[in-house]
Order: structure tokens, then sequence, then C-alpha cells
């Protein structure tokens, strides 16, 4: 089960029985879900067929064409980009069973509880607590940089359950019920005027072990695997020429000549050099992963990503003059979806602050290329062979 | 969308020219050969182009080529810029190749069966900094008798015919011609030798009327496959730096330890995974006689060329002061970046040609 001709009949043969034009969306969903076409790479009996990734593609053209509706990836992002492939790889049968199909539908919408005031580029000093109690954890501490908590169903949780070892060591990894009357979820508003992540506090949040992704102890491994899957989706989109951040600028530079100056046309050039350069490297990568051989590139991409939304974007605010001293709205408000691009030239230049910090911070992301793709020896440890609770903090 | 990996055959094709080159062309043979009054390597230039018919790979099988593409022919230039191999093969194999294909003449195809089998060796004469988007020199022209002076022709002095424009024909001149005199000069970048060709009515024979279509098409593939030799310079640099720094102490650490070294070499790193894609896309193009080939040629060399001056830079300031000695390569490297970066025009010239290709028109 394999290859694409396979594929477009069972997605012609899924449109057939249930069209969109009369099926409701949850029905449309659920049955795509259940015919393997919702991600083929995934096994059978969870939205997949085991097929190639890369023949999902085939899918999404097939039922775009047809107007068949999608799940809404911008709002469920972190669901799909981080929670699934963690719970595929370390849940249970019963987990995967439980999570993985409203996940994709969108039914529940997930958000990750990773990073404390104490604890970002270092997350593995992490000090939120879970102590066993019978078939339950107790979970008692501080996340912030929450994105999207206020939406959410579910959140995967990292949380220290052993103080006395090392740091990477103690950690165990879980699901959190959202709605538990323990946590509490605190907008904090950003520099776009917006509150799109939070501050999470937990106070004896009761998760039962069988909410447990991994071992007890485990939970670095675990998280890992979220990380890995979360700088790519940030670096890994696949877009047309000039279908990411340079295409408002350009389109603007076309209309609207009187803005033209030669110091900002050789800038914009440049800048339209990069980012094509960066997204046919991109291509590039899918096609490694196509053929079977996935290179460290990868790690990489967000890097690019990060700095030429920043560029594009700043040069955006400075070619618009008068109107790039205005700015669409300020009020404050908690949204639904993440948009790096949606908005007017200001917020996309705010915004894109972001990219190099989220999903790990640019300066941490070329420490790991230095040291995973070339090699190079790491920095002399003092935090290794101290348990946790001796840290300097 | 173009195939941007590496095909079996041309990792083979890698493989072999890499043997052949670990073998005959380390880099102490090219620090010596540099200064010699041989600065072309015949020998190693003999082995590539005839042996291995590699002068041939851009040229079909009825004139005597191998009938490769440019996606071959762009993985033996990487490895040839890994070595700054002093041979002319850009020059031959490439520009006048291409050049000579695109004239569809019978005195052009005769050439190429020469240029193919790497028994001769020609050379379209006109300034190495020649943009495929800009205007070029011509020489006066009178009853078939060239005169003029061509200033910085690449690997002329190896020649056996130059190509040149006279008027709005494209000629063939046999180096050993009466009138034809090709005069070395001190090049910045000793492994591709540069000369100056001046012509005293010296007799030419027409390969093409019209020189333009023929001359674009050879300085479009020169700039197109320029920017996979300058990623195997750049490749050699970061690996090189890469792997002295792993070795190198002082502090009582390896210096490759250090976060601000780390830093620069992965920012290194991440510039030729761009470039890797940058110039597979632009091969790939060329091979597959794409409508975007100028695009894909003036992106790539845009963005390449910087690259490779960027990681030659970088490689002597992280070796320190044997960086700076003539005895250790990087010099080497150094040299050929910066002359390739205005080789077949520098960036700004083909950022330009992009501006214009995709119409993002300036003020
Ligand atoms: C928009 C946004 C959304 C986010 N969403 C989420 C979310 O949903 N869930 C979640 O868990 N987290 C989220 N985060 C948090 C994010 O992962 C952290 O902010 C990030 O890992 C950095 O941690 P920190 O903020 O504590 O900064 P610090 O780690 O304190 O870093 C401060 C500065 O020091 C530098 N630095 C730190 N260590 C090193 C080092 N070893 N070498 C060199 N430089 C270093 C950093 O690069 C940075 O410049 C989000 C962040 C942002 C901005």
């Amino acid at each position: 089960m394999s290859d694409a001709a396979e594929l477009i009949s069972r997605t012609k043969e899924l449109l057939a029985a249930h069209p969109p034009a009369t099926t409701a969306r949850e029905d449309f969903l659920k049955a795509r879900f259940d015919a393997g076409l919702a991600w083929v790479h995934y096994p059978e009996g969870l939205g997949g067929l085991g097929a190639p990734r890369a023949l999902q593609a085939v899918v999404d053209a097939e039922l775009e064409a047809a107007g068949a509706p999608d799940n809404d990836p911008k709002r469920i992002g972190i669901g799909l980009g981080m929670a699934a492939p963690t719970v595929l790889a370390f849940g249970t049968d019963e987990q995967k069973q439980r999570f993985l199909g409203p996940l994709w539908r969108g039914e529940e919408v997930w958000c990750q509880l990773f990073s404390e005031p104490g604890a970002g580029s270092d997350l593995a000093a992490l000090g939120t607590r879970a102590v066993r109690d019978g078939d339950d954890w107790i979970v008692t501490g501080q996340k912030v940089w929450t994105s999207n908590a206020h939406n959410a169903r579910w959140a995967i949780l990292i949380a220290r359950t052993d103080p006395d070892l090392p740091k990477h060591r103690g950690i165990t990894y879980f699901v959190c019920d959202m709605t538990d009357p323990g946590v509490e979820v605190r907008p904090l508003r950003q520099i776009t005027g917006e509150a799109e992540f939070n501050e999470v506090f937990l106070t004896d949040v009761r998760i039962p072990d069988a909410h447990r992704l991994g071992e007890v102890g485990e939970g670095w491994k675990v998280a890992q695997t979220t990380l890995m899957n979360e700088r790519v989706a940030i670096g890994g989109m696949r877009l047309p020429r000039e279908g990411g951040m340079i295409g408002p600028v350009a389109a603007t530079w076309r209309e609207r000549p009187e803005l033209r100056t030669r110091d900002l046309h050789q800038r914009l050039v440049r800048l339209w050099i990069e980012a094509e350069v960066a997204r046919i490297t991109g291509e590039r990568l899918r096609q490694q992963l196509v053929a079977g051989h996935p290179g460290p590139e990868g790690s990489g991409m967000k890097l690019t990503f990060a700095r030429l939304n920043q560029e594009i974007s700043g040069l955006e605010v400075e070619l618009l003059g008068d109107e790039g001293l205005l700015y669409d709205d300020w009020t404050m408000r908690r949204p639904d979806t993440v948009d790096f691009v949606g908005r007017d030239a200001g917020y996309r230049y705010l915004r894109s602050k972001g990219n190099s910090i989220e999903g790990g911070t640019s300066e941490v992301l070329l420490n790991i290329v230095a040291e995973r793709v070339l090699g190079l020896p790491s920095e002399p440890r003092t935090d290794k062979d101290i348990a946790w609770k001796d840290l300097a903090r | 969308m173009s195939d941007l990996l590496y095909s079996e055959t041309e990792d083979e094709l890698r493989s072999a020219v890499r043997s052949l080159l670990t073998d005959r062309c380390d880099a102490a043979q090219v620090i010596a050969r540099a200064e010699s009054d041989q600065p072309h390597d015949h020998d190693l230039w003999k082995t590539l182009a005839a042996d291995m018919g590699l002068a041939g790979l851009l040229v079909p099988e009825s004139l005597g080529g191998q009938g490769a593409s440019a996606r071959e022919t762009a993985v033996v230039l990487e490895e040839l810029g890994r070595f700054v191999a002093p041979v002319p093969y850009l020059s031959s194999a490439v520009i006048a190749t291409e050049a000579l294909l695109g004239c569809g003449s019978p005195a052009a195809d005769e050439l190429l069966k020469g240029l193919a089998s790497g028994r001769s060796i020609g050379v379209l004469a006109l300034p190495l900094s020649t943009a495929p988007s800009t205007s070029y020199v011509q020489v006066d022209e009178a009853d078939g008798r060239l005169t003029g002076r061509i200033a910085a022709v690449a690997d002329a002095a190896a020649a056996d015919v130059l190509l040149v424009v006279a008027g709005s024909g494209l000629y063939a001149v046999d180096t050993t011609a009466e009138g034809v005199s090709v005069s070395a000069r001190t090049p910045l970048d000793l492994t591709r030798p540069l000369s100056v060709v001046t012509l005293e009515s010296a007799p030419g024979r027409l390969l093409a009327a019209d020189a333009g279509a023929a001359v674009r098409r050879g300085l479009t593939a020169g700039a197109a496959l320029l920017a996979s030799e300058q990623l195997g310079l750049a490749d050699w640099c970061l690996t090189e730096t890469v792997a002295y720094l792993k070795t190198r102490h002082q502090f009582n650490r390896p210096v490759g330890s250090f976060q601000s070294v780390k830093h620069r070499l992965a920012e290194l790193w991440l510039e030729t995974v761009h470039a890797r894609a940058a110039a597979r896309n632009a091969a790939d193009a060329l091979a597959t006689g794409s409508e975007d080939a100028p695009l894909a040629a003036a992106l790539a060399q845009a963005y390449c060329a910087p690259v490779a001056v960027h990681a030659a830079e970088e490689a002597l300031q992280m070796h320190g002061g044997i960086g700076m000695t003539w005895e250790h390569p990087v010099h080497l490297y150094l040299k050929r970046a910066k002359s390739d970066a205005i080789a077949l025009g520098a960036a700004g010239v083909h950022q330009e040609a992009v501006a214009e290709l995709v119409d993002l028109q300036a003020p």
C-alpha cells in the first residue's frame, strides 16, 4: 500500500461516499481519518495507511480540488506538529486510540507546557514537580510562554519526578488535562498587542499514571522527539515562489513605484534571492526525505527562516514609509490561530521577532548544528553530574 | 520542480574524480606548480579530459562526446573546486563547448569533436569577468582577418583555439596562427592563469554569423556551473577548518569547543547547505533546458559567489598564523574564491539580472 495511484483511488472513493458538498465538516473529517487518509504515513487504524509521508501531498491535492474541508491546521499546529508524533512514538495503544483522532480532526486543541520562568534554553533544569500518589501523579509548578493554552483541551507536559538525580535524568513526560481544576491559565500580552501565549499555574493537578508518555525518568528522551518535530514544523513548510514573507513586499514593490529607493532595491533583491534559495533548499530537503535519505540539513532551516522573516518584514515596514509608522490594531485579543504573515507589515515585523526564540533560540540551534552536525566538542559542562536540587539558581 | 539530489551515477563520477585528484592534485603539488612556467597541469588534464572522457560530458555522442548533461559536469566542477585544480575545464569543457554547441555550424561541430575528445583546448576569448547578462568586448574584422586586444582571458595560455567575437560574428582563431599573441599576466588566482590576447590581422574561420546566442549560451552555462565549483571550494574550506579546530588546542581545550568559533562554523555550514541547493538547481535547469535556466544561473551566482569567499576568509582566520603562510593551501582557496566572485559577472551583476527577470524594477 504505497503508490500514488492507489491513494488517489482511495481518495476518490472517500469523496464519492461522502460528497463534501452535502456532508457535514465533522463527518467528512471523521470519514477521512477512518479511511487512513488523514496522515498517510501513520499506521492503519490511526488515520494512516503506513504509506510514505511524501504521498500525503497527492491526497491533499485531490481533496483540495474537490473542495473538501480541511482540519484547519493553523488552529491545531502544536497538536499536529508536536503532540501527535510524540504520542505516536511513545504512547500506549490506548493512548494512541484515545488521543490521535480528536487531535487530528481538531476536536481537541493541544498546547505545550515545557518552558518555565527558570528553564528556557536550559529546559532540562525545569522545576515543576510531579509526585506519585497511588494511580495518579500530583503536579505543582509554573509554566510560561504557553501558546494557545487558552484554547487547549490537552497539554504535553514535562515535570520533575526525581530531584535527586542530575537534571536530564529525573524528568517524566505526561499528557495533562487542561480542564483540571488545578490548572489556571492567565494571558500574557505580547509585543504585537495580543496574547497568543500565557502563563499556566499548576496547583495539585491530578494526572492519572495512564496519561504518562514513556517511562518514569525518561521524559527528556521523549521531549527530544517533540522538540525535533517542532523545529521541522516551524522551518519546513512547502511554499510556491514568493509564498512566504517576501510575497507581500514584492507585491508592494511592483504596485507602488513611488516607494522605491536605490538602497531598498539592493536590499530587497538580496533578500528575494536568499528567500528563493531557502525555498529551493527546503525542496531539496523534502526530496531527500522522499528518497529515504534524510540529511542533517533540516536542523538549520529554522535558523534561516527566522532570520529572513525578520529582515524581510523589517524592510517592508521601512518601504511603506509613512504607512510604516502606523499599526493596524493594538487591541488585546486571545487569538485562536498562530499566524506569522496574516496581518499588516507592522504585525509581521513584531511577530517574526519570536521566530528566533520559540522552539529553541537561534543561538541554541547554532550550538546544536555545531555539535551534532559538525561534531565539534561541547563547551565544558558544570551541570552534568550534579543532582538537580543542588544546581545554581 | 527540478531534481536537486545527486543520482547514483553522479555519486560514482564524483568518487572517480575525487580519487584521481587525491592522487594527482594534492595541495603541495598545486602550490609548487603555481609559480612554475607550466601553471596548467597538462598531464592531469589529459587524464581527466581524454582518458576519463570528461571534456565531452556536454557534447552529444554524434559529435564524439559522452551525451551527458550539466548535472554530471557540475559534479566534476565541485571536485575540481575542492582541489583548486589547475586545469582549463570550465573554460574549455563548459564555456567554449556550450558556445560552440550554440553555433550549430559544421565548422563549430568540427571544433567540438576536438574539444570533446580532450585533444584540443578551446577558450572563449572574452575577459573572465564578462557576465551573461551584460555587453561584451568585440574586436575588428576585415575580410576574415581579426584585429584587437582582449584583456584577462582565462586559460588562453593553454588553448589551441580561441573563439573570438568580431563584428557580429563568432570566429575560430588558432593560437599558433600568425598575428596571434597570448601573453601571460600575473593573476591573483595562480591556479587559473590569465593572459592578454592580441590579434593583428589574425586569420579567423567564421563559426556563426550571429555571435549573440552562442556567447550568451556559453556564459550562462559557465555562470550556472561555476556555482558548483564555488560550492566545492566552500565545502573544502568548511571541512578542513572543522577538522583543524577539533585537534588544535588552546586554553587546555580544543579551539573548536569555543562557542564564538562554533557559531561561525555552524553559520558557514548553513550557507553551504543553501549553496548546494542553489547550485544543483542551476545545473538541473540547464540539463533540462528549463525556461528558468537564466534565472537559476543568476540566482546561483548571486548566492554562491559570496559564500565561497566567506568560507575561504573564515577558514583563513580560524587557522590563525598558519593560515597566512604560503605553505598552507588555504590561500589557494581564498584567491580562487575571490577571482571566482568576479568571474562571469560579480554577484551584484547577477543580482541585477535577477531583479530584471522577476520584475523587481529599480527606482
Ligand atoms: C512566541 C513564543 C511562543 C512560545 N511558545 C511556547 C510554548 O507554547 N510552549 C513552551 O513550552 N514554550 C514556548 N515558548 C518558549 C521558548 O521555547 C523559550 O522562550 C526559549 O526556549 C528561550 O528560553 P528563555 O525565554 O527562557 O530564554 P533564555 O534561555 O533565558 O535565553 C536568553 C538569551 O540567552 C541566550 N542563551 C541561552 N543559553 C545559551 C547558550 N547556551 N549559549 C548561547 N546563548 C544562550 C538565548 O539564545 C537568549 O538570547 C515560546 C516563546 C515565544 C517567544
